[in-house]
């Protein structure tokens, strides 16, 4: 029996690592995709207005994003997300060091063809 | 690599990095022969600060603390194999800083070293104060800043490395320069050749953060494995002569260098990738790309540079306050419940005196904002073991020592259970940018000899 095409829902984690930075009250959050294949979806699912979304706590004043196809990666750079940052943050993590994983949280749906090409463990 | 590069080592990242870093960086340049050099970025926003504080205290410091335990064990080698150190652990004091080299030096029985001090970046002095005056913004620039200093760029450290600088100390120089001033030294690049400062600059960005490239600030088991981590071998960049560079690192140490560690370095604290603005060039890294050509050997093509910014970036630090954090766990049956309780204690025992955040380790804490909106969100749960963390900030010390006192007194007044009370109350700074024509500020080095 053949088994119907299907999509999986799984979070951005699978599909792309990232980094955190920060400069005074602004905070940029790379996200490069672990392989080339799934760098497309990454591109069309993870837009500027679902990333807004993700820290709307925060109250983010711009959430603007860089394409950068040669490195299959996106740059997200996020105003006034730190409350203040290390100056006026009262938040353990003044930084906001922690921020790339709560992105890579972000739920993605991913043709289950591709499944192989996710990434941690099975 | 090609026989007309320069390899730079990183010895270290930041004032709190491994002070055992250096010693394979340089052991693997001197191995494998042929132009080196070293650099030191030790200096934070809050590290400038901190050592101008400690100048006025005493005039014999304001450099780098951990100075003698970072240069100590590679500056015989350094010296006796011709790789300069370039290091901006100078902090507040280059010249102290200097001075401390050449003990250094002497006590392992070198030739008196030749220092390069690098100044110009303090503007704390009354000159520098007046010429704040005109572009902090009105409301703070009748305030005496602890401290206020301009980015400096390459041009005055490849200046003194050309003059025969042994170590060039420095104070606030942008972290990239570090390692542009000494392939432009060694490579003999204008000021205007942009192509070429662009990719020395992004070599020095990848390195400025010593392990962030080479496995540090990386790992995810599972995800991204890191071999030998506790060993993490610091980076090492071979710059040729167009700028363009390879990524890797010291040999027999841990760590990795591969196409995801240096990405991630790229863009890290990267705004636009088209305008990554120094004092030395704007560096645009929209098309560029990385290579893996063995086994931690990574090369980066493709970077641009355009003709640098007009200002330089200036900071000063204010006074800002005091901080206050303490933390009360609860454990075991309805855990989450008394904590919460806890918190709902310490909110109506100090009213509006203080704005607090209350996080709730173990249940939602880093991910959460000042303004309690996502804990507002999120209903009572029922963690088992949680950590409750009160934190405000005030002027008034006073009222800082208050609510501190009143989370140590739950572990008698408060919920049942209530253990391990830890207090922690600090002085902040608060930071504040400017940007200044750069002839206004202008850079100069001494040798020290």
């Amino acid at each position: 029996m053949t088994m119907p095409e299907t999509t999986l829902r799984v979070p951005l984690h699978r599909l792309a690592h990232g980094r955190t930075g920060d400069k005074g009250n602004r905070s940029n959050i790379s996200v490069i995709a672990y392989r080339a294949e799934l760098f497309p979806l990454i591109v069309e699912q993870v837009t500027e207005a679902r990333v807004a979304e993700a820290f709307r706590d925060r109250r983010p004043a711009a959430v603007r994003r860089y394409v950068l196809p040669k490195l299959g990666a996106l740059n997200f750079v996020l105003d006034d997300v730190l409350d203040g940052g290390v100056n006026d943050s009262l938040n353990l993590d003044s930084h906001g060091k922690a921020l790339a994983f709560r992105l890579l949280e972000m739920e993605v749906a991913v043709p289950a063809e591709l499944e192989s090409l996710l990434a941690g463990p099975r | 690599m090609a026989t007309d590069g320069l390899a730079i080592g990183s010895g270290a990242g930041f004032s709190g990095d491994r002070t055992d870093a250096a010693g394979p960086v340089v052991a693997t340049l001197v191995s494998r022969g042929g132009p080196a050099a070293l650099i030191f970025e030790t200096l934070a926003e809050r590290t400038l600060a901190l050592a101008q504080i400690a100048r006025r205290q005493d005039p014999a410091t304001g450099y780098e603390p951990q100075l003698d335990r970072f240069v100590g064990p590679i500056l015989k080698a350094c010296v006796e194999h011709r790789i300069p150190i370039v290091g901006n652990f100078g902090a507040a004091n280059p010249r102290a800083a200097a001075a401390r080299l050449q003990a250094l030096g002497r006590e392992r029985g070198l030739p008196r070293l030749r220092v390069g001090i690098v100044e110009g970046d303090d503007l704390s002095d009354d000159r520098g104060r007046a010429l704040l005056r005109e572009y902090l913004p009105p409301g703070l620039a009748a305030r005496e800043p602890v401290s206020a200093n301009v980015y400096q760029g390459a041009k005055v450290i490849a200046d003194a490395l050309r003059a025969g600088a042994d170590v060039v100390v420095t104070g606030r120089v942008a972290d990239p320069s570090l390692a542009v001033g000494p392939a432009m030294a060694h490579h003999g690049w204008q000021e205007t050749d942009w192509d070429q400062l662009g990719r020395a600059t992004m070599a020095g960005h990848l390195l400025e953060c010593g392990a962030q490239v080479t496995g540090g600030y990386f790992a995810d088991p599972g995800f991204k494995d890191v071999p030998d981590l506790h060993a993490v071998g610091f980076p090492i960049a071979e710059i040729a002569g167009d700028g363009s560079f390879v990524v890797t690192k010291a040999e027999r140490t841990g760590g990795l260098v591969d196409a995801r560690t240096v990405k991630e370095q790229l863009l890290y604290e990267v705004h636009d990738p088209a305008a990554y603005l120094t004092p030395d060039v704007v560096a645009d890294i929209s098309q560029a790309e990385v290579s893996e050509l063995g086994r931690n050997r990574v090369a980066v093509s493709g970077v641009r540079g355009h003709p640098r910014p007009a200002t330089l970036k200036v900071n000063a630090c204010f006074d800002g306050g005091w901080l206050g954090e303490a933390e009360i766990s609860y454990a075991g049956p309805n855990a989450e419940a008394r904590a919460r309780l806890a918190a709902e204690v310490v909110r109506r025992r100090i009213g509006d005196a203080l704005a607090m955040r209350f996080d709730l380790i173990g249940v939602l804490s880093l991910f959460a904002d000042d303004g309690g909106r996502a804990a507002a969100a999120r209903a009572p749960g029922d963690a088992r073991d949680v950590r409750l963390r009160v934190a405000a900030a005030h002027a008034d010390r006073a009222r800082v020592e208050r609510l501190l006192a009143e989370v140590t007194a739950l572990y008698t007044c408060g919920p049942a259970g209530g253990g391990g009370v830890r207090t922690s109350l600090r002085s902040r700074l608060s930071t504040v940018s400017c940007f200044v024509p750069r002839e206004r500020v202008p850079a100069r080095f001494e040798i020290l000899e």
